[in-house]
């Protein structure tokens, strides 16, 4: 069973396999709007958690992405090019962002988990 | 519009719609000293192409209201705007722009010629939320000969798109309104404005708006707004639009927003204003910096207002660097953003009048990136005013 780790950005990463998936979370795609562009990192960019990895443009504005843990960019969701809409429709499922191999999975103890983040929503409310 | 915010420190204002917001879901932001709706559950794309289709209904209380009054108060708004104010027929209004004595833009406004009462001339004015003590201030110093009565207490409702004037004749209508009264609204053309005194309700209706649709602005009673608009909601062609979907709609339009595309640092002329600007004016001046926009007539802006259309999906936002094929700098974006209506992303912004000519191609740095994009002429969508029966 897959988890998801979330951070205070609303970003998420979902570890399946040896890879994370990553994207933003409903209250992320809510607070955003309508989703018309997404701007994703190469294939093979090495992240390090906390630095910007893609831009999501809503109508409004543009807003960073930050990469939830550092690791290699291995695949990205091609589908938002030219659906961007599918982040608004889906952002846990269809609409992910992209898969990194997680360079040091120990960077996940510091995220929220379910429960944790839930609330942390909650309390933004 | 403008997006000057409050003082830090004050609180923000409500406008006399603020519950019916809430109560629609709407989410609220901080927008000019005042609370107000950015979206409603609805969404910006599809409040935005609901106004063009239907009719959508915009609470815009936070913009300034006022009634300039005496004698001669056309002639006398003639000393700080360029517009043909004493043309002003009663019943006709008109967009002008505030100068400075440079000819730069303090704020740009709607002037309404009421009829007149007791032989004084009145004039209404509308204008820019963010600006609206200081023009208000500036009018009452310039003009100490003539009374300025700010309507504080007075709402401000947009109603705009292709049914806006079914919707609103079926209003007055069920509110009993005679039918001269009716058939008086149908046949108001773009740029009018009419007094409706449904006994109960006082209207003063427009036919103007920010969205390049036909359509009414309502100026009424903070008292009365809220089931009036209430009862405009309950049409069955009408959705709350927020400021999102406004400033997408004015974006389409080629309409200017103040603080963005024009400020203190620009004129008429390069805006591509100066069809508000007669020729009586631009002969006998008389009017801040009439000496400096006579120049750029005759020789020409320096520098253009233009749109345009992207060629890629990204958009590209205010402040962005315009580049020339060559690669050097030849402007600045002052607004950007999706045009829900095109499906694609557009802006419009300033560049070196040497590089204006429709069809240009231009990049548009974002992120670093150039973005590919070429002058187009505004507006983006085919203004749909009613011109008249």
């Amino acid at each position: 069973m897959p988890t998801t780790h979330y951070t205070k950005d609303h970003e998420y990463i979902r570890v399946e396999d040896d890879a994370g998936v990553v994207g933003i979370t409903d209250y992320a795609q809510s607070q955003l709007g309508d989703v018309v562009f997404v701007e994703l990192p190469l294939v093979g960019k090495m992240l390090s958690q906390g630095a910007e990895s893609a831009v999501v443009e809503s109508v409004k504005a543009a807003s960073g992405i930050n990469a939830p843990a550092s690791g290699d960019v291995v695949e990205i969701n091609r589908a938002l090019e030219e659906t961007p809409a599918i982040v608004n429709e889906d952002p846990l499922g269809n609409g992910w962002f992209f898969k990194i191999r997680l360079s040091d999975p120990t960077e996940l103890d510091g995220l929220m988990d379910e429960d944790a983040y839930q609330d942390y929503v909650k309390s933004l409310e | 519009m403008s997006d000057t915010q409050a003082a830090s420190g004050s609180e923000p204002a409500h406008t006399p719609l603020h519950d019916l917001h809430c109560a629609l879901g709407a989410r609220m932001a901080p927008f000019a000293g005042y609370v107000m709706p950015v979206q409603y559950p609805t969404g910006i794309i599809a409040e935005h192409l609901h106004t063009r289709a239907k009719a959508g209904l915009f609470d815009v209380s936070h913009m300034g209201q006022a009634i300039l009054e005496g004698p001669g108060a056309a002639r006398r708004l003639e000393t700080l705007t360029p517009g043909d104010i004493e043309g002003l027929l009663p019943g006709q209004m008109r967009y002008t722009q505030l100068l400075d004595p440079d000819g730069h833009i303090l704020d740009d406004l709607m002037v309404t010629r009421l009829e007149d009462e007791a032989g004084r001339e009145r004039l209404f004015l509308v204008v820019n939320a963010g600006m609206k003590a200081a023009d208000f201030a500036h009018v009452a110093a310039e003009l100490p000969d003539l009374d300025l009565a700010v309507q504080g207490d007075s709402a401000l409702l947009a109603l705009q798109g292709p049914k806006a004037a079914e919707v609103l004749r079926r209003r007055l209508q069920a509110a009993s309104a005679p039918d001269s009264v009716v058939q008086g609204l149908a046949h108001m053309p773009f740029m009018s404005s009419r007094d409706f005194d449904l006994g109960c309700l006082r209207l003063r209706i427009s036919r103007s708006g920010y969205t390049g649709e036909d359509g009414f602005e309502i100026s009424l009673l903070a008292g009365a707004a809220i089931d009036f608009a209430q009862e405009l909601l309950a049409e069955p062609e009408v959705l709350p639009i927020g400021l999102g979907a406004r400033d997408s709609l004015r974006l389409e339009a080629g309409l200017c927003l103040y603080g963005h595309d024009i400020d203190r640092t620009t004129d008429p002329v390069e805006a591509g204003l100066l069809w508000s600007i007669p020729r009586r004016r631009r002969e006998h001046g008389g009017f801040p910096g009439a000496e400096a926009i006579g120049r750029a007539i005759a020789k020409g802006p320096a520098r253009r207002r233009v749109g345009f259309l992207l060629e890629g999906k990204a958009p590209a936002r205010e402040g962005s660097d315009i580049a020339a094929p060559e690669g050097q700098s030849i402007g600045r974006l002052t607004s950007g953003g999706f045009a829900p209506s095109l499906g694609r992303p557009i802006g419009m912004g300033y560049v070196d009048a040497a590089h204006a000519a429709i069809g240009a191609p231009v990049s548009l740095m974002t992120r670093g990136k150039p973005l590919p994009a070429r002058i187009v002429s505004m507006p983006f969508t085919p203004h749909a005013y009613y011109r008249g029966p």
